[in-house]
């Protein structure tokens, strides 16, 4: 097979980019809106699950300026977000790519061997397809924890209109802290994934953004763990053999 | 395939560019325009979604704020009616209606009454419980009989110039009242008296407390925080 092969169709790399501009607005939105009532508590409650009740998040990592402010982005740009990931999902499914993401029997082995591998507990990069284990729970927790944030934001947005929505979150406090923690997860499954893309595979960058991967520096090729043979050199592709003559 | 990678890298750039453009100015102008257009088109699904069968419920168990429902007033000392100085107080219902109304208190507290436990949603983010009595704003417009002209209703009060101005279905969906009541007690001042506009269908900033004057309309007409930035349907 050929060394240079396309690795991401373009609605995948489309997709990719128009979710970090919605997410990042919306992250930054949404914890603007929370600094309004940095609490879960309602008055004269209390809510013992957060070690933090009525501490603001820090304003560098805000975005919006101030409550209506933030609002504004927050509603608007909740469309593109929704938009761009049912054209990723319906993409994944119509395409066939659920299955390089979606979990199967065998995954919680695999990621056990890869988590070993980068402990050094395990000497060679264990055999991949698409993605490692470890990458491909992280990229099907993204979706999932997309769509709890999606379903939990209409029940806060709306819990009177879509109360039926906001009673699969018990009621409108817990459909926040759900919201919250969600994205919360959400960001920490990105800023890992960003680490790991340029600790491990920088070659990927390429891949998300022409589509083209070079196979021969994938990290199972280079038994690349974070930071370990980052710029390794290409493994020469396997030689083809000569015909047998006849 | 040279094509597809600089378009790619184009609309990356682009993007990218956008979201640190918009990071450095939250606000610029083609972003108003941006944000202004999408609160419209978000009014339109939300007044599209919205039916009056559609209700806030509490259980009956849930305990209600009581003493901690926040106090929220723009004035700087709590408003209070001054009997002394302008005389008895009372409620005036005007604008697009066949019979204008001005009910005392006692005459408010005449008409059907609704007891409801519900949720206050404050726009910060909170939401607080109480048991509310009162007037249904759909009962003040059949007494009132209010004209086809009335699409939109104003609710002013005497705390300083605080109002805000509701789309008619929200203001007749059956859990929006002229609140009197709070907790089984005739309100306090901290929370509105003599009388206030009480909704589990609109965000706290749209229920006017201090409440003088309901007016209908046939156009809406702002509010005290929706002419500062907060959207003008703040719908729940």
């Amino acid at each position: 097979m050929a060394p240079i092969v396309k690795r991401n169709h373009w609605v995948v790399r489309l997709t990719h980019w128009v979710n970090v501009v919605a997410i990042v607005i919306m992250a930054g939105s949404g914890m603007r809106i929370f600094n309004a009532h940095p609490a879960f508590a309602r008055p004269g409650e209390r809510f013992p699950l957060n070690p933090w009740e009525g501490r603001p998040i820090p304003e560098w990592l805000t975005f919006g300026g101030w409550l209506a402010g933030a609002r504004h982005w927050h509603f608007a740009m909740m469309w593109l977000l929704v938009a761009n990931g049912l054209l990723y999902l319906g993409f994944l499914f119509f395409h066939g790519e659920w299955r390089d993401i979606v979990p199967r029997r065998g995954d919680a082995r695999d990621a056990w061997e890869m988590l070993k591998f980068y402990l050094f507990v395990r000497k060679d990069h264990p055999a991949q397809a698409k993605h490692n284990a470890l990458q491909k729970s992280a990229y099907f927790a993204m979706p999932v924890l997309a769509i709890i944030i999606v379903l939990s934001g209409l029940a806060i947005w709306k819990p009177v209109t879509f109360s039926f929505i906001t009673r699969l979150f018990v009621n409108y406090k817990w459909a926040r802290f759900v919201h919250f923690v969600a994205m919360a997860l959400l960001l920490l499954l990105a800023l890992v994934h960003v680490f790991m893309v340029f600790a491990v595979d920088p070659y990927s960058l390429r891949a998300i953004v022409t589509g083209w991967y070079d196979r021969t520096r994938s990290p199972e090729a280079r038994n690349a763990r974070p930071f370990y043979h980052l710029f390794g050199p290409a493994r020469e592709p396997p030689a083809s053999r000569e015909l047998p003559p006849v | 395939m040279n094509v597809d990678r600089r378009r790619f890298l184009t609309i990356s750039a682009a993007s990218l560019g956008g979201a640190l453009l918009a990071a450095c100015n939250a606000d610029p102008k083609s972003a108003r325009k941006l944000l202004s257009l999408a609160e419209h088109g978000n009014q339109r699904v939300e007044e599209g979604l919205f039916r009056h069968t559609a209700m806030n419920h509490v259980p009956s168990s849930a305990p209600v704020a009581g003493a901690s429902f926040p106090k929220y007033m723009i004035s700087k000392t709590t408003p209070i009616w001054d009997t002394a100085a302008r005389g008895v107080w009372r409620l005036e219902v005007a604008g697009a209606v066949r019979r204008p109304l001005s009910l005392t208190l006692d005459d408010l507290m005449k008409l059907p009454r609704i007891t409801q436990k519900v949720d206050h949603f404050c726009v910060e983010g909170w939401n607080a419980r109480a048991t509310w009595s009162g007037v249904r704003v759909s009962d003040l417009a059949r007494v009132a009989q209010a004209t086809d002209d009335a699409q939109y209703v104003d609710f002013t009060s005497f705390d300083e110039d605080y109002h805000e101005s509701w789309d008619m279905a929200s203001a007749m969906h059956p859990q929006t009242l002229v609140a009197y009541g709070m907790d089984g007690y005739l309100l306090t001042p901290a929370h509105g008296a003599p009388a206030r506009l009480h909704s589990p269908v609109k965000l706290g900033y749209k229920n006017t407390k201090y409440l003088t004057r309901v007016v209908f309309m046939p156009k809406q007409n702002g509010g005290y925080w929706s002419d500062q930035g907060y959207e003008w349907y703040g719908g729940t």
